[in-house]
């Protein structure tokens, strides 16, 4: 490690200028990183390398004994699928509905209603959001399948206003939105308290008194302060909340017949009951894309608001 | 720098090369040669596990230098299905012996999986033993057998006495045909409101409980069936597709069944065998013969009454048409895996398994119906459950899904028609040609003849 030139900008630099100072010296300075490089490569690399390749494939977990490249055909076969177009708007539905407006919105409020309070009750609160947070996925779509069920809890209390209905029935996508903003909120908030922990108060205060209402400092001052945070909180909720299936899967189980099979749903039903693995896993590189054209638009947005 | 890096490189790969070999090579080593038996141990089934560990014994005691190695894969029922698959993806890790589902052999087969058993076979005298539906249990399209039957199951008709009796209905009952079933369903409803007549499931959330407790306890006791042996096609809607939606329409649209609500969560099987037969709130449930294993001492529900409580009747066919009843059957074998090393002593273990005192130790254990005329005549055997004769003599007009590897495909299908049906949402009509249409798309229209 002694040979190793420190970080620093003029170190940087002389680098460029000169260069070629011998290869073996800067072979010598990747070496340690060799061990982590190759795992990165087989574990890392490789499977997402082999589920590109499989969803050109009519790969089987069983059912035939041969695997065939088939092109294109996994794709055009979705593009006719009106199960997997109903579960991609479904997973639109969900993300939008709970990451981007919910968990995002609501997270963003509840940093800045915190902000100055007290500090037992930003402890108080901050805890009970993150307990949401802390409880494994299973357990927290238990809780809320015991909740909104028939017998369950909300009815139990609703009943008394003589209002009782099967939620996870009638409006099973809201019920899983909902117990997905209650649950992600806390990682939000948290973003957006460590951002807004940064933004300057005397900028605040200055447009305060230059007469700037709440709102006003909100959307000219703090937002575009803490633009950075928004951008990168909302490609990591997005990806997330893409992928959840635990959640669905306890709560609805997809259902009732198809009201809440999202994408991740129809992915495993294809994959794991009807053995297409092949399938499955071109929908979830359709998938990965989706994710990558929701990280474009966040980038333009923002940009654009600057 | 480089070359010695290079040298670390290659030589870091050799050796975790050459530890994946080693450990691969023990698994089938040639000196002592080891058998390796892959199955399911989940929650409450256990006896499968109890009965290998001992004939693990019993066979290594009689085949000396031979080890057997138990591989219990501890998974719910499609997650084993899942792991086994993986297993036998590579040789590695494809086991020498394994326990299939009667419902996936031959998507197993065509996967190269499992290896025919035949010359085995002919050599094993107990193979007699075995009647003519169950030896057909586990062979294949190409006329090749695959696998040993354990024990397998049967459908049929619960009904709680005591309410059939508060109703003035007579008992024993034994209907004729479905509209004996729903008259007395509607003979109840009048008569004892706040009782569920009848359950037959249904929809998705059911999953293939649906398909076979309900759809095709019904299907089979038509004229029509899912698929035309002679044609080997699959049969679009027919006329008796259409009839059996128009039960499921009688039932949940005259609220004859349970709400649809309850129905179609996914807990619903659970309620029926834990709160509603047992507390007196289902009068009649089509339902599997195992239903009792949960009531017995030790079950999920201890319910010592159940078998005063609750009578058995055969489903009726359509109008009462020959043999006058019907049943679906599923169960398992013990195949031997097309990878083993050794195939004869992987039969060996098979058979081991499935001799008369192993076979019946197993099937009382785990309250199924015996596949052997030995063990199904035995007292010991018939006196461990008073439910066992009735379901037992069903065998007699048992039918067998197709079991090819589009079944699983075609079972959804019938759940999304059964579902539509129930809801409102389509009627029987479209939903039959709905059906026909996803049935179309998913085996291909080449393999789909119209029904008659």
């Amino acid at each position: 490690m002694t040979s190793v030139t420190p970080l620093q900008a003029p170190a940087v630099r002389e680098l460029d200028v000169a260069p070629r100072r011998g290869s073996g010296n800067r072979l010598a300075r990747f070496a340690p990183l060799a061990p982590a490089l190759l795992l990165l490569l087989i574990f890392f690399a490789g499977p997402m390398l082999w589920s590109v390749y499989t969803a050109f494939t009519n790969l089987a977990l069983t059912g035939s004994s041969t695997v065939d490249f088939v092109g294109l055909d996994n794709f055009t076969r979705m593009a006719h699928d009106a199960s997997f177009l109903n579960s991609l708007k479904l997973t639109l539905l969900f993300v939008v509905g709970s990451a981007v407006i919910g968990q995002n919105t609501l997270g963003l409020l509840i940093a800045l209603l915190l902000r100055g309070r007290r500090r037992l009750v930003r402890s108080v609160v901050t805890g009970l959001v993150i307990a949401a947070w802390a409880v494994p996925e299973t357990v927290a779509g238990f809780c809320w399948y015991a909740f909104l069920y028939r017998t369950g809890t909300l009815n139990a209390l609703l009943s008394h206003f003589g209002i009782e209905q099967n939620w996870l029935y009638t409006t099973p996508m809201l019920a899983v939105i909902l117990a997905n903003v209650w649950r992600g909120t806390a990682f939000s908030m948290l973003v957006y308290s460590a951002a807004l922990s940064e933004v300057p108060p005397d900028l605040t205060e200055a447009a305060a008194m230059d007469g700037a209402s709440g709102w006003q400092r909100l959307r000219h001052i703090t937002l575009p302060l803490i633009r950075r945070a928004i951008v990168s909180n909302l490609m990591l909720i997005t990806l997330q909340t893409l992928a959840s299936f635990g959640l669905i899967f306890v709560m609805t189980g997809g259902g009732p017949g198809t009201a809440s099979q999202t994408t991740p749903l129809y992915m495993y039903q294809q994959s794991f009951k009807f053995y297409q693995l092949g399938y499955g896993t071109a929908m979830a590189l359709v998938l990965l894309i989706i994710g990558a054209l929701f990280s474009v638009i966040y980038l333009r947005l923002i940009r654009l608001e600057d | 720098m480089r070359r010695t890096f290079t040298i670390a490189a290659v030589a870091a790969l050799t050796l975790s090369g050459a530890a994946a070999c080693s450990s691969d090579s023990s698994g089938g080593g040639s000196k002592s040669k080891t058998i390796t038996v892959a199955y399911q141990k989940f929650g409450a089934f256990i006896q499968m596990d109890e009965q290998m560990k001992k004939v693990k014994a019993a066979y290594e005691a009689a085949h000396t230098g031979y080890t057997v190695k138990l591989l219990p894969i501890e998974a719910s029922e499609n997650d084993y299905y899942t792991k086994l698959s993986l297993m036998n993806r590579s040789p590695s890790t494809a086991p020498d012996v394994m326990y299939e589902d009667t419902f996936l052999v031959n998507t197993d087969i065509q996967a190269g999986f499992l290896a025919p058993i035949d010359q085995y076979l002919s050599s094993w005298p107990d193979w007699s033993q075995f009647s003519d539906t169950a030896k057909t249990a586990a062979k294949a399209l190409d006329g090749k057998t695959y696998g040993v039957p354990m024990g397998t199951d049967t459908r049929a008709l619960w009904y709680n006495k005591d309410l059939f009796a508060k109703a003035g209905l007579t008992v024993p009952w034994q209907p004729k045909s479905w509209q004996d079933v729903l008259t007395a369903a509607r003979t109840i409803k009048a008569k004892l409101p706040g009782v569920t007549p009848l359950n037959i499931y249904s929809g998705k959330a059911a999953g293939e409980g649906a398909t076979m407790q309900g759809f095709e306890m019904l299907l089979y006791g038509t004229n029509n069936q899912l698929y035309d042996d002679s044609a080997k096609k699959w049969v679009a809607s027919s006329p008796g597709f259409l009839d059996s939606l128009n039960v499921i329409k009688t039932v949940f649209g005259d609220k004859l069944g349970p709400d649809q609500q309850d129905a179609l969560n996914p807990n619903f099987g659970t309620s029926v065998s834990n709160e509603l037969l047992p507390g007196g709130k289902l009068a009649i449930d089509l339902d599997g013969s195992w239903l009792s294993g949960a009531w017995l001492t030790g079950g999920a529900k201890p319910w010592p009454q159940w078998s005063t409580v609750l009578g058995q009747a055969a489903m009726p066919t359509q109008n009462g048409q020959a043999p006058g009843s019907t049943s679906m059957s599923g169960g398992w074998v013990l195949s031997v895996g097309a990878h083993a090393k050794d195939k004869k002593a992987a039969f060996d273990y098979v058979s081991l398994s499935l001799n008369k005192d192993n076979a019946q130790a197993y099937d009382i254990a785990a309250s199924q119906i015996a596949e052997r005329a030995d063990v199904a005549a035995d007292p010991a055997y018939l006196k461990s459950n008073p439910s066992l004769k009735f379901f037992t003599d069903l065998v007699q007009v048992t039918h067998f899904r197709p079991a090819y590897a589009e079944y699983p495909h075609v079972s959804d299908a019938i759940q999304v028609a059964m579902e539509a049906v129930m809801t409102g949402q389509l009627t029987p009509e479209k939903a039959a040609a709905a059906y026909s249409d996803q049935l179309k798309a998913a085996v291909g229209p080449d393999k789909v003849a119209s029904g008659s």
